[in-house]
């Protein structure tokens, strides 16, 4: 799944949520705390279910490829490799890389967005992203953009690191974008005493339903959904990586997120 | 779904990654279409180390494909030989599988292939 962010997402798919500026990780949460009670169901309900609605508008606003992801793909690719896309939502990643010299594969939760992936051409499949159907270590990288967010739960966050790079040769290279706590700059105002655990509305413009099918429904109110993220916080994402049993080769701020990009440690 | 990305799929059931007969995992029904695309020499033979030969040889013999040599060529003896190089770019790159199913050995589960898409999603009991 594509990650949101960025002034080219038209207004109105990414409102403002409205929490307390103030509050710290530290004290209860109730999302949080409901996501914990059970976490495949929380997800279900505040992602899967989500992208699964919104994945025609979700996808018309994510076309273009964040520019650290596309140098990667273009210049520390070589020749003849494969790659997989973990939540390549529409695919937009699978294709930056031109002159059809490596393979990728993309899989998605989202059924109506791997739809989409394929209708462009790409190789894609269903999976979840802590049941991965991908032989152990066929892969020379791996790209996870704006996916692991969504976990509701620190341990399934750490799972699915654990998993991509479960996916990833002795010297392959896992390359991770997740949404940052600190963005003050963008629109929704948070920073670094912020609520990390949100859910983020999206709201769904009523012209949006206009090529539905029943029409007599979506004609005068707006639809919002929320989407459960996991606001990372500066160093975070790379101690995860770190405790999935990964080493941290590089990582970085673009843009509202931390990325990282992992490998395995020396000796395994 | 590309011959090529059969053989980087297994099953997505966590206790078959340490079983070895759940790879590769076996075509059942399935409908093939070719393509027609454009032979890259680099590519492949740059490719050939990823690809697990073994597996990749029961793949196409189970989609009615000619038996592969029982070991793969050299990067060498490739650039060399213009029928295998045509032959493996056709299997691999133009030959896709839209319908059908992936059955694991190990646990039995029959992926669904529909439209060029593998569905991996998981029935609870096997999560």
């Amino acid at each position: 799944m594509s990650c949101p962010i960025g002034s080219h997402i038209p207004a109105g798919a990414d409102a403002k949520a409205g929490s307390s500026p103030t509050t710290t990780s530290t004290k209860p949460n109730p999302i949080r705390d409901a996501a914990a009670q059970s976490p495949e169901a929380y997800e279900e309900e505040h992602v899967h279910g989500v992208y699964e609605s919104i994945a025609g508008h979700f996808s018309s606003t994510r076309y273009k490829p964040w520019p650290f992801i596309a140098s990667f793909l273009r210049e520390r690719v070589a020749s003849g490799s494969v790659g997989l896309d973990v939540g390549c939502g529409n695919g937009k990643y699978l294709g930056v890389r031109e002159g059809a010299d490596v393979h990728m594969i993309g899989s998605d939760r989202s059924p109506s967005l791997v739809g989409i992936a394929r209708g462009r051409g790409f190789d894609v499949a269903v999976a979840d992203g802590l049941a991965l159907p991908f032989r152990p270590g066929c892969a020379d990288f791996v790209l996870c953009i704006a996916v692991i967010h969504h976990m509701s739960t620190r341990e399934r966050r750490v799972d699915a690191l654990r998993k991509l790079l479960a996916c990833v040769t002795g010297d392959g290279q896992v390359l991770v974008y997740v949404w940052a706590l600190e963005q003050s700059s963008s629109r929704r105002g948070w920073d670094m005493n912020s609520e990390q655990d949100q859910l983020v509305p999206w709201v769904m413009k009523a012209n949006q339903n206009k090529k539905d099918k029943d029409s007599s429904s979506g004609e005068s109110a707006d639809t919002t959904y929320e989407r459960f993220y996991h606001l990372y916080r500066e160093g975070e994402l790379e101690e995860d990586m770190r405790t999935a049993g990964g080493r941290v080769l590089e990582s970085g701020y673009e843009r509202d997120n931390w990325w990282v990009i992992g490998g395995h440690t020396e000796k395994s | 779904m590309k011959v090529l990305s059969l053989n980087f799929l297994t099953c997505a059931v966590k206790t078959c990654k340490i079983e070895s007969d759940s790879y590769p995992l076996h075509p059942k029904d399935a409908e093939l279409v070719q393509d027609d695309i454009e032979l890259n020499e680099d590519f492949l033979v740059n490719l050939l180390p990823r690809i697990d030969w073994t597996a990749l040889s029961t793949t196409a013999t189970e989609l009615g494909f000619p038996a592969l040599p029982s070991t793969p060529p050299t990067p060498e003896d490739l650039r060399a030989d213009a029928k295998t190089l045509r032959d493996l770019h056709s299997l691999l790159l133009e030959t896709q599988m839209v319908e059908g199913k992936l059955v694991c050995a190990s646990c039995g589960h029959e992926y669904a292939v529909h439209e060029g898409i593998a569905n991996f999603l998981l029935p609870s009991h096997l999560v």
